[in-house]
């Protein structure tokens, strides 16, 4: 349930929910280093496909607090996530500071974008919305590629990744000589689990109350005293910064970036689609979107260019018969399975548990 | 002087095919309300039969504006039978998601069955290659005959619309859907035909601008989606009059962009900001297009 329970049982629940979370969070964070003691030199290629899936679970869920709980459908996310990602690439490639102030830049220059962008587009509904979206993203897109003195034009910025290290150079003691991914993997870990559990909390909180009143209907929730443009704005600005902050992590990681990677349109895509796969509106869905189709996306490699053919072929399906994605479709499984063993006993409907 | 004329004259021939694009989409969003993000993608589909018209049976692109037309409004119809109309009552949201999932298909279709390489259209004959000269002002005449079929198409669609019994219902099915229904006009074939005529235009579109670009890739047709917005957003949504009137401004924004753009800020390269950011502006400060007012 996205809401918050209360009662003696519900905090049961809940304590178990956290208790199972940090075990999980931990078996994650230790799973690199068996990995590297297990598969040795071979465990970067792994490595880099676990970071993938996790900062795909990271975006799924950044827009999945726009989109899933406010219903403001954005498709032009790939903008934060390029700026995020220029912003870092921009100061190790130009001033060679450290890779960590672009984690922190990256977020800010996006959450005042996504504040300008939300003013312009939050007087607009529907479509409009979705269309501004579309058209910021391209038009970031297009000044990447030809502002070329700044942003190094089509072939975008490339620097030697020692540049772009958040250690200095890897503990040797913990990895022996593999030249690591691993705290890369730790960072994107930290950053997913800060965007889950920010998703989480809005979700559970006033906030996340407002912005699913604003998702179904926009003109109710203003009549029972909510402000409307400003619960979309801050879901919009959060959302845009942690995207922000996942594409300026990519970007050290990758050691290059250009407009054809960062900023292309069906990245934007990709990212609804972790959300809308999983699961919209919901904590656990956009993670485990985003896991899933980039195990998806791996496996499709070898069909070559037209592997998004997949990814428009689920999205046609999903909105035609698993609406509520895959966690809303194995709610529904669920809840008719007990519904049906609830009926068995003979108890009356109003003291079982909905 | 004269680079200021040839860039005019230039932005109203583009605009007048971008017009015919907008067009297709305001059919569309005026009977339905459905907004169809897979316009741009049924360009590219235009473009495609075009070429195959062309390079298979040595049809003359203008020429295959007679296959383009009937099987893109053939096409239309099934896309609206199977896809659109059992989600016209679902949220914005989802059909949103789903003609963009169907534009994602279309073009990855393309990309399938004819690879991502450009397919070359290029015929020759004096229609091709000779250019009209007044003055130093040069126009293609491959230009201005894809500009007088645009207007033709629009022209015989308006008519169609304001004098026939099936353009009126069509209209009233635009104005209130509902009443619509109550005075017995099939709302259902209507929207079947606005789907048709709507995929048919935009194929229109496709063949007309297969001479002009010379080539055809499956990617070809996305910047049109969003061109194709920001022409019904200018002219306001659901007219035919604005969304031609919103066509050529586009047309005339991009060319004056593009010839005159400074280096500093992008150069040509940079001109659709332009036409993207007259159209956030029209959306922040007059959101019923600059002649908005009525609907088809």
């Amino acid at each position: 349930m996205a809401y918050m329970e209360f009662g003696p049982a519900a905090r049961a629940r809940r304590r178990r929910g956290y208790v199972l979370s940090a075990i999980i969070v931990f078996a994650l964070a230790v799973l690199p280093i068996v990995l590297v003691e297990v598969q040795g030199r071979r465990a970067n290629s792994t490595l880099a496909l676990l970071i993938s899936m996790i900062t795909a679970a990271g975006l799924g869920t950044a827009w999945n607090i726009l989109g899933g709980y406010a219903g403001q459908l954005s498709l032009g996310h790939v903008a934060f996530y390029g700026l995020g990602a220029y912003a870092s690439g921009l100061l190790i490639e130009k001033l060679g500071v450290t890779s960590w102030l672009g984690l922190l830049v990256g977020p800010l220059i996006g959450g005042l974008v996504a504040l300008g962008i939300g003013w312009i587009t939050f007087r607009l509904r529907g479509p409009y919305f979705t269309l501004s979206t579309i058209a910021i993203a391209e038009i970031i897109f297009l000044l990447s590629k030809t502002l070329e003195p700044i942003t190094g034009g089509s072939s975008g910025l490339s620097w030697d990744l020692n540049q772009s290290r958040f250690w200095p150079r890897d503990p040797q003691w913990l990895f022996g000589p593999t030249p690591g991914r691993v705290p890369y993997y730790w960072i994107a870990l930290a950053i997913t689990v800060i965007a889950v559990i920010i998703s989480w909390k809005i979700a559970h909180n006033k906030l996340g109350f407002y912005l699913r009143a604003i998702r179904e209907d926009q003109d109710t929730a203003a009549t029972i005293g909510i402000n409307n443009t400003r619960m979309k704005l801050t879901a919009l600005v959060i959302s845009a910064m942690l995207v922000a902050l996942i594409g300026a992590f990519r970007a050290n990681f990758e050691g290059a970036i250009a407009p054809d990677t960062v900023l292309v349109r069906s990245k934007s895509l990709e990212i609804v689609l972790f959300a809308i796969i999983g699961g919209m509106g919901t904590v656990w869905g956009p993670v485990i979107g985003g896991v899933l189709l980039t195990l998806v996306g791996e496996a499709l490699r070898g069909i070559g260019e037209a592997n998004q053919l997949v990814y428009g072929v689920l999205l046609v399906l999903v909105i035609f018969f698993l609406p509520g994605g895959l966690l809303g479709g194995a709610k529904t499984l669920l809840a008719r399975l007990t519904t049906r063993r609830a009926n068995q006993t003979n108890q009356p409907a109003a003291l079982r548990e909905a | 002087m004269e680079t200021f004329i040839q860039t005019f004259i230039t932005g109203i021939l583009t605009g007048g095919l971008y017009a015919l694009i907008g067009i297709g989409l305001n059919m569309v969003f005026g009977v339905m309300r459905v907004v169809n993000f897979a316009h741009g993608a049924l360009v590219m589909v235009g473009m495609y039969l075009t070429w195959l018209a062309f390079s298979f049976l040595g049809i003359d692109p203008f020429v295959s504006l007679f296959i383009t037309l009937p099987v893109m409004f053939v096409f239309g119809i099934v896309l609206q039978r199977v896809f659109i109309a059992p989600l016209l009552k679902a949220p914005e949201f989802n059909q949103i998601l789903l003609t963009e999932g169907l534009g994602i298909i279309l073009v990855n279709v393309a990309l399938l069955l004819f690879s991502g390489n450009y397919q070359l259209v290029n015929p020759s004959g004096p229609l091709y290659d000779d250019v009209l000269r007044l003055g130093g002002v040069v126009l293609d005449y491959k230009r201005l005959v894809a500009f007088f079929i645009a207007l033709i198409l629009t022209g015989a669609l308006f008519w169609f619309l304001s004098r026939t019994d099936i353009g009126k219902s069509m209209r009233a099915t635009a104005q209130d859907r509902e009443a619509a229904r109550l005075m017995g006009i099939n709302v259902r074939r209507v929207s079947e035909l606005a789907m048709g005529i709507g995929v048919a235009m935009a194929g229109a579109a496709g063949t007309l601008l297969t001479p002009i670009y010379q080539r055809v890739e499956p990617f070809i047709g996305a910047p049109f989606t969003l061109r194709a917005f920001v022409v019904i957003v200018l002219g306001g949504l659901g007219s035919i009059t604005g969304a031609t009137v919103g066509g050529i401004l586009l047309g005339l924004v991009e060319a004056f962009a593009g010839a005159y753009n400074p280096t500093f800020l992008g150069g040509a390269g940079a001109a659709p900001i332009y036409g993207f950011l007259i159209f956030l502006a029209v959306l922040l400060f007059k959101p019923s297009g600059l002649f908005g007012g009525s609907r088809l």
